[in-house]
């Protein structure tokens, strides 16, 4: 690539501007923020799977010294609900209003019944506990084959399914189907077909902060929010939404975040603090505990996945078919349609079909979790393209090589692709040291390929120059993975000045213009460009400026390197940012833009991932014992910021394939609400994860930026699984790979003499 | 005329073909079209879903540009996380 333009920014790692606050506990995160007045917010949540609520008693709840306001599902309007039937009963603004405090029934262990504002937590706690509510206990369902059953209890008897003929009232929400060509057709081509069946488990994003925020109101209508979340107009156009509240009358201020994964992309808290805050003319903050984060914040939910394949023994796909049931929760809203439009998109296969159905059960409403619902396809896809190479006798990488996504593929999702690296991702793992390094007793290799679209939606951004030749941007996303520094870097490299020089802020709803969540890997692609958009309008601006000095057309000045200069001349000397900027107020006055846009042009990702484990055939236990990830990411702006994305992915992504999962009773109680019980893996559990980030501009962004954050937790899980087929010759269907789980069917395979 | 690919089961629901050719400037003028020759179907698809033109995935398309020669594939919405 001898032919790219050299860059003096980008690419490099500097310190992160967040970086001291952080580590030295000076970053205020959403549980940090108080004020003089401020009273302690809590919620009653229901004790069942679902119940019918008979009758809400508040009032010795309310006599308790301390409390200031009490509130239930009745106090919150009930804005929706003629949109909803509307609609079959999907309206995605009832559901989450219904989530946010349940009206006639609870839905799932954990759901929001009640709430208490009081002078402290403890006076809250103990106000629930004098709150009476009436319940009728209801049948429940909480996996797909009962939801699916012709007899079961109905989560909405109300609610008929959409993308279904004629419906009856089901369990099911939607359902959808895609692909190309006939696979039957295809299935006929093959040479050899698998079939199997793939489940997994709930999993919780396991952000270690909880969710938080403190609510100011005003007796004129005025609302102040401080909230961690993924996006503070998300939290502030859902929080006046659900409450009928004018946009303009809602401040939100991001606190930092301490982890989100895609379960940060709605509200939970904010409405019912503003409410209690109306109520008791007092500001009010929450904090969940870990118990309530777990039972009743978004987790992702059980998937059941039926997948055939077919390929020629030369190891040419033809056809691949699949029948996906997501669960969604009690309200549906699964990530089923990016399950279908991401299982076979990796691959160029003439025939293929997707169903998907998204199934209600008495669970806590799903909430997105990186790359969401392309996990659990990849899990299945991927498995079976392993086996398929084993079974041909094809080296997995050179398998996949051989069938790869390129430019012009039609993708299983229907358009084809622009210009992608699918191809120059798996090259870069079948050219690793790694894919070929010995492996030891009871040890095993995977493989496997990943796909994310990634996103543009909206982003606004504010460049300002200061007086010094410093610049000051506004951004409006919260700041997860460090794009403080990525932004920071694209305007130094705009300007051509130094990093130290940018501050970048993360800026409240009041003073940025409207910015979508900081999710779908966009941040340093959609609000970068708007970033370089206001930069670029700056660097205009600087340059009629230096025109205007030099009495000169405008048309004669460009800007290079930090200075505005006249072109086809030595005189007059150029001049820099910093004397432009010092002279701002004698040549027309401050100088400063705005940008805000529509990103497009997003660059679709691909991550290849080789993971090696070891496997105690005494215990079960599964180790990863050397791990590498290897990702397109267009142009890694800041590295250590993408390696670090990398590196947290795969992480998760172990821990999904190894540990994580929700345990419910047989009442549908979640039994293991805590980082103890729910066992995360921790530094200790996993080796270094290297990273190779492979470049493939994306050629619709100024750097050739794609996104980066969500791509990696696609591969990890059948990677691992992969390896342990490799190191035990037992293929695992089914998540997690705990150590029971694994020490069973190695005892199976063991008697029956096939492993 | 642009080239307009349905999803197979909205095809169905609507008695009409998976791949069209239709005339249209941009994806409001194409589910005007649609709807005429299938009525109610533009309705269905209008908010409602994304449409890649040419490999380009939008969210919110109804102004978005539509060449003579551009290939349209309307999608189910997305999520990131």
């Amino acid at each position: 690539m001898s032919d790219e333009k050299k860059f003096r920014w980008v690419g490099t790692r500097p310190i992160r501007p967040d970086g001291i606050d952080k580590v030295t506990g000076r970053a205020q995160y959403g549980a940090d923020f108080a004020l003089p007045d401020m009273l302690w917010g809590r919620v009653l949540r229901s004790p069942h799977a679902h119940a019918r609520i008979l009758s809400i008693e508040t009032g010795a709840a309310a006599a308790l010294e301390g409390v200031h306001a009490v509130m239930t599902g009745q106090d919150l309007p009930d804005l929706f609900a003629e949109k909803a039937a509307a609609s079959g009963g999907h309206d995605d603004s009832n559901n989450l209003a219904h989530n946010v405090m349940a009206r006639d029934k609870a839905l799932y262990h954990g759901h929001a019944v009640a709430a208490v504002a009081a002078t402290s937590r403890e006076i809250a706690e103990r106000a629930l506990e004098l709150i009476d509510v009436e319940y009728e206990v209801l049948p429940h369902v909480l996996d797909i084959p009962t939801a699916l059953a012709a007899d079961a209890p109905l989560v909405h008897p109300d609610r008929v399914a959409q993308g279904i003929e004629n419906p009856e009232p089901s369990n099911i929400a939607k359902r959808l189907e895609m692909g190309h060509g006939d696979p039957e057709e295809g299935f006929a081509e093959a040479d050899e077909i698998i079939e199997r069946e793939f489940s997994t488990r709930p999993v919780h994003q396991g952000y270690i902060e909880p969710h938080a925020c403190l609510a100011q109101t005003t007796p004129d209508g005025r609302v102040t929010l401080w909230s961690s979340s993924q996006g503070h107009f998300m939290v502030r156009d859902y929080t006046a939404k659900l409450l009928d509240i004018d946009l303009s009358l809602v401040r939100v201020i991001p606190a930092e975040i301490g982890g989100g994964f895609g379960g940060k992309t709605t509200v939970y808290l904010e409405p019912i603090a503003v409410s209690l805050s109306r109520k008791s003319g007092r500001s009010v903050k929450m904090v969940m505990s870990r118990e309530e984060v777990f039972r009743a914040s978004g987790p992702t939910l059980g998937t059941r996945i039926k997948l055939k394949v077919g390929v020629t023994r030369e190891g040419v796909l033809t056809a691949g078919e699949a029948t996906l049931h997501y669960e969604g929760g009690a309200f549906g809203g699964s990530s089923v349609g990016a399950g279908c439009m991401t299982i076979f998109a990796p691959y160029a296969f003439p025939h293929v079909r997707s169903t998907g159905y998204d199934v209600m059960v008495n669970k806590p409403k799903g909430a997105a979790y990186r790359a969401p619902g392309a996990p659990m396809a990849a899990f299945a896809l991927e498995t079976v393209m392993d086996e398929l190479a084993q079974r041909l006798e094809i080296d997995p990488v050179d398998f996949r090589l051989r069938n790869a996504a390129k430019e012009g593929t039609l993708a299983s999702f229907g358009p084809r692709y622009r210009r992608i690296g699918c191809v120059e991702t798996l090259e870069a793992v079948r050219d690793h040291p790694h894919y070929s390094a010995p492996l030891g007793p009871n040890q095993g290799r995977g493989v496997a390929l990943g796909f994310w679209f990634n996103a543009g939606l909206q982003s606004s951004a504010g460049v300002n120059l200061n007086p010094d030749g410093t610049v000051t941007v506004l951004s409006g996303n919260p700041d997860i993975g460090g794009s403080r520094a990525s932004l920071a870097i694209m305007a130094a490299e705009e300007f051509g000045i130094e990093y130290e020089h940018v501050d970048v802020m993360v800026a409240d709803t009041h003073a940025v213009g409207y910015t979508d969540v900081t999710g779908g890997s966009r941040v340093t692609f959609a609000t970068g460009m708007a970033i370089i958009e206001a930069a670029r309008d700056v660097m205009g601006q600087l340059c009629k400026r230096a025109a205007a000095v030099w009495d000169v057309d405008a048309e004669r000045v460009s800007w290079h390197e930090g200075e505005a200069r006249l072109d086809g001349g030595v005189e007059p000397a150029p001049l820099s940012l910093a004397a432009l900027a010092k002279n701002a107020g004698k040549t027309g006055g401050p100088i400063s833009a705005r940008a805000a846009l529509t990103a497009r042009g997003v660059g679709m990702g691909f991550g290849a991932h080789i993971c090696d484990v070891e496997v105690d055939p005494e215990t079960g236990k599964v180790d990863v014992i050397r791990y590498t990830a290897v990702q397109d990411a267009g142009r890694a702006i800041h590295p250590s910021y993408v390696e670090g994305q990398m590196q947290g992915g795969a992480v998760q992504g172990i821990g999904w394939a190894l540990n994580e999962e929700y345990v419910f009773d047989g009442e549908g109680r979640v039994e293991n609400p805590g980082f103890l019980d729910y066992r995360i893996p921790v530094a200790s559990d996993v080796p270094m994860i290297d990273t190779v980030i492979v470049e493939v501009p994306n050629p619709a962004h100024p750097y050739g930026v794609r996104g980066v954050g969500e791509v990696p937790i696609v591969p990890p899980i059948p990677a691992v699984v992969n390896a342990v087929h490799a190191a035990t010759g037992v293929r695992f269907c089914d998540l997690p790979l705990s150590p029971a789980r694994v020490l069973a069917r190695l005892d199976e395979a063991q008697s029956s003499g096939s492993a | 005329m642009a080239r307009v690919i349905l999803p197979q089961a909205l095809a169905d629901r609507f008695g009409g073909e998976v791949q069209l050719e239709i005339e249209g400037r941009n994806v409001r003028a194409l589910l005007a079209a649609l709807d005429a020759r299938y009525p109610g179907l533009g309705q269905e698809l209008e908010g409602k879903v994304a449409v890649a033109i040419d490999g380009e995935i939008h969210n919110d398309p109804l102004l978005e540009p539509v060449e003579e020669q551009s290939e349209v594939h309307f999608l189910p919405r997305l999520a990131g996380g």
